[in-house]
């Protein structure tokens, strides 16, 4: 299977649908309510891309050392870590977990 | 206050460095799924979205066509275009650089830009983390497509936990309160309820609905979800920034920007 028209085509429609973003006038987004939808979508995304990380593999859900590094990281914010720190406490904790033997 | 004193600029460089890392998980993982280096280069350089990228891998490695992977990237995206109407409100850029600052336009330069108080500092964090990441991530997706099968198995070095804490660390100053809170709980759960029936990239859309849907019916709370998320780097921006935040910043930015 050549692959070049699909990563193509697929470069396209990223940098197209960013570039829409910017051309869309500001007015729109001058109420509250698309604020508030900005808002909630970015915590929902968020929140969608750390579960998605953390605990689904293709269409599985799986318990595995993500689920480690998800609580550590977690551990590390709640005692006000820098980004830095948590990110790498959070592959620290997936790597010692699987030395463990947890997949 | 000086470039490099500054809160942004320096949010800005950790995420930089922290996301950058993880592109060598994703040149591993790309050259592994059946692409060569220049298209594992091609999607880092060109399309450039760290989602959409593993997205298109993923969906590929797991068997999908190159339809399926390009759907499944360009649903990814779509939050870009979210995340570019914002920054197109708050930095207004012009000319050249409406083009540039929309391909630099990814979860991190967008967390970075839209967390910060002033224009002086918006502008700062988004140009920074957008540019940081984009250099650190393609070289790292090189460094790490190289290395492909020699590096083995990239879960050996923890690098899908760090993705996993990144996206927490940058959810986590956003659910302060309990609405977002719940909101995020509710966002999560619907996301892993729908993972096993639909195609991977769906239930990211599917918490999107879910979420935009919460938006677009409740009351007040226009700020939630836009909070800086400099809080975990103990800032004191942070503590300002509680006041201003997405939709007021470019106002009175400009003002404060010059102290």
């Amino acid at each position: 299977m050549n692959l070049w028209p699909w990563i193509l085509l697929s470069a396209a429609l990223a940098f197209g649908t960013k570039l829409l973003g910017y051309l869309v006038p500001a007015k729109v987004l001058a109420n509250p309510r698309m604020s508030r939808v900005a808002g909630t979508l970015t915590i929902g995304l968020l929140a969608a891309l750390t579960v998605l990380n953390a605990a689904v593999s293709g269409q599985h859900l799986v318990t595995d050392a993500r689920l480690g590094a998800l609580l550590a990281a977690a551990v590390a914010l709640r005692f006000k870590a820098p980004f830095l720190v948590v990110v790498l406490v959070g592959a620290g904790a997936a790597a010692g977990l699987r030395l463990l033997g947890w997949a | 206050m000086t470039f490099l004193k500054s809160p942004a600029v320096r949010v800005g460089v950790s995420i930089s460095i922290a996301t950058g890392l993880y592109g060598i998980s994703f040149g591993a993982l790309s050259v592994t799924s059946g692409l060569d280096f220049w298209q594992t280069m091609a999607l880092s350089l060109l399309l450039f979205s760290g989602g959409s990228q593993f997205a298109f891998i993923g969906v590929l490695s797991g068997g999908g066509s190159g339809l399926a992977a390009m759907s499944a990237a360009a649903l990814l995206g779509i939050r870009n275009g979210v995340y570019g109407m914002q920054l197109n409100a708050l930095l207004r850029p012009r000319g050249m650089l409406k083009i540039a600052a929309a391909q630099l336009t990814i979860d991190e330069s967008a967390a970075t830009g839209t967390g910060q108080t002033d224009l002086l500092e918006q502008r700062r964090g988004f140009w920074v983390a957008g540019i940081g990441v984009f250099v650190l991530w393609n070289v790292f997706t090189a460094g790490g497509a190289l290395v492909g099968d020699a590096l083995g198995d990239p879960k050996h070095w923890g690098l899908d936990g760090a993705a996993v804490a990144a996206f927490l660390g940058l959810l986590w100053p956003r659910i302060k309160a309990r609405q977002p809170a719940v909101i995020a709980g509710v966002c999560a759960v619907a996301t892993l309820l729908t993972a096993p029936f639909v195609p991977p990239g769906i239930p990211i859309l599917v918490a999107a609905v879910v979420a935009g849907l919460i938006g677009w019916f409740r009351h007040g709370h226009e700020h939630d979800g836009m909070e800086p998320d400099v809080e975990p780097y103990a800032h004191d921006a942070a503590a300002h920034g509680q006041a201003e935040r997405f939709g007021r910043g470019h106002d009175d930015g400009a003002a404060e920007g010059a102290s």
